[in-house]
């Protein structure tokens, strides 16, 4: 039974990765599961500097799901590479670092910093705000998108996977724009924007107003725009989006999403991903299913 | 590696008016004072919910709890018998220094740590303040454990007016204070502290998704050399130093 799939350069043996932001950099996790059966792990998003994030509150449940306002609080990219990659080079699993910035030059200078071993992916958040034109998201704009990935993809020899922004009117334009940029792989979706209130003090229950919605609340968001993408592209595609278990799984996979990850389920269940990866192994099995390839992009429609 | 553990419930009565105290069987890791649990309550919610340990003896684990939403509602109805999946017990508990003078001060639903503390607390003397708003629980477990003092804000019961003004008078008798409830209270127990030089540590609360330190959503202000950091309340926490939190 095989379940190696390939995403640019890299060969995960199975497709179930981490989404960035839901799994730290491992640690912690690593107390729950053996990291050597997961895919490959998507580490939080590094910043250039050190970010302390948003004052709390940071989450707010949702029905089937949570509002998160963490602000990509992290140790910056040098404490990264310092203090907690060695840790995860210890582990048979490939690591991707997803790197989020302000402006276009600073996305090219962590990846220039990044292209180093034991790091096996570039994850570009184009969610962040363009401090250049006003904030607006880069993720809005398909010239954009296509401009920092191809910068990026020039900064570095490492797989290249643009991580897209739901929050759009059309996907397939950004998704393409990815791609023409050089990007290897695209992953998506993102949070979708949301914003809760609190009754009592009538006030938005986030300081920052806004956060990013997750959780099984938006599977059928990101199946569908997983869906419209790889009808678009040729590179690999990276699914994620509420999945909690190994039929959300299969559903992306079926689609023709080449990997899945797993983020918000890891809350819940700090268990979810070699669950996940054990249910997709059995159905194989039940369905006399030799490679995971025969089931990627195997929608019937 | 830590496994998920599901228990059986032995027990589950309410208290006081929305206020309940659930016991049941517990073969996981022995708890430390201040540690809580990720329980699942049932599907009625997403996010599995924060409880801290109020108590725990050979192999039954006991959990205090206010009815304050779907999940704890659901909780409240669970029977004898019945299953909870849990993970735990999680989070840095209370640092017990043996042979002090030690003040244990509660506010409300924050007493459910305390329990387990003050029988761990090795102390050369034990003072015990409970505040409440009107309605007491659980006091009765505190007595012979300590010198139990109990107050109400509306003069219900014992001494009327806030549990912080127990503290402003003991603070010269004592070396170390451990605190939790609202959090107002932790506030005036730091400044109360701080003035009076007297160590003094606090059990938080916030919202929490992951429970383990991953998802950085639990964030708590805490004082750096060059100004403040935020903490987890989840791992690096829910017991800090009161002198280090940032209200």
């Amino acid at each position: 039974m095989n379940l190696s799939v390939e995403i640019g350069k890299i060969k995960l043996k199975n497709p179930v990765i981490t989404a960035s932001g839901t799994f730290g950099f491992g640690r912690e996790y690593s107390e729950y599961i053996d990291l050597n059966k997961l895919g490959a792990i998507v580490v939080k998003g590094l910043t250039v500097k050190p970010r302390e994030g948003n004052p709390p509150p940071r989450l707010f449940e949702t029905a089937s799901g949570i509002l998160n306002s963490i602000g990509l609080q992290n140790p910056g990219v040098d404490a990264f590479i310092e203090r907690e990659l060695p840790f995860l080079k210890s582990f048979d699993v490939p690591v991707i670092v997803n790197i989020a910035g302000e402006t276009v030059e600073e996305f090219v200078y962590m990846a220039e910093k990044l292209d180093i071993e034991g790091i096996e992916g570039i994850e570009i958040n184009v969610s962040c705000p363009n401090v250049k034109k006003g904030g607006m998201a880069f993720g809005v704009n398909p010239d954009d998108i296509f401009d920092i990935t191809r910068k990026v993809r020039k900064a570095t020899s490492k797989t290249v996977i643009v991580k897209l922004t739901p929050n759009v009117t059309d996907i397939k334009v950004c998704a393409k724009a990815a791609e023409k940029g050089g990007a290897d792989a695209i992953s998506l979706i993102n949070t979708v924007a949301g914003m809760a209130v609190d009754i009592d003090k009538r006030r938005p229950v986030f300081e920052n107003v806004i956060g990013g919605l997750s959780g099984p609340a938006i599977k059928p968001i990101a199946l569908k725009m997983v869906y419209e993408v790889v009808t678009v592209v040729s590179i690999p595609v990276i699914g994620m989006g509420g999945i909690m278990n190994y039929k959300d799984a299969l559903e992306f996979l079926i689609v023709g999403a080449r990997a899945i990850a797993v983020g918000t389920c890891n809350f819940v269940n700090p268990y979810c991903t070699v669950e996940i990866i054990d249910g997709i192994k059995k159905y194989m099995e039940e369905n006399e299913i030799e490679d995971i390839n025969e089931i990627i992009g195997s929608i019937k429609i | 590696m830590r496994w998920k553990m599901k228990a059986r419930v032995l027990s589950n009565r309410r208290i006081a008016s929305e206020v309940y105290e659930m016991t049941f069987e517990w073969k996981g890791k022995k708890p430390h004072p201040g540690q809580f649990l990720m329980i699942d309550c049932q599907g009625k919610t997403f996010l599995k919910r924060p409880f801290s340990v109020n108590d725990f003896e050979e192999e039954k684990m006991t959990i205090l709890y206010q009815v304050r939403g779907e999940g704890t509602k659901n909780l409240s109805q669970m029977k004898e018998g019945d299953i909870l999946e849990i993970t735990g017990p999680h989070g840095n508990g209370f640092e017990i220094l043996e042979g002090k003078r030690v003040l244990i001060v509660g506010g409300g639903v924050g007493i459910a740590p305390l329990l387990y503390l003050a029988k761990k607390v090795k102390a050369q003397k034990l003072y015990i303040a409970l505040g409440f708003k009107r309605e007491t629980f659980l006091v009765e477990k505190f007595e012979g454990l300590g010198e139990v003092v109990v107050t109400t804000e509306e003069g219900s019961t014992g001494r009327k007016g806030l549990v912080t003004s127990v503290v402003e008078e003991m603070i010269g008798e004592v070396d170390i204070v451990y605190g939790c409830g609202p959090k107002p209270m932790l506030k005036a127990l730091q400044e109360i502290s701080m003035k009076a030089n007297v160590l003094c540590q606090i059990s938080l609360e916030e919202k929490m998704a992951c429970g383990i330190g991953a998802c950085l959503g639990c964030a708590c202000k805490v004082r750096e050399d060059k100004g403040f950091s935020y903490k987890r309340v989840c791992r690096d926490g829910p017991v800090f130093w009161a002198e280090e939190v940032l209200f």
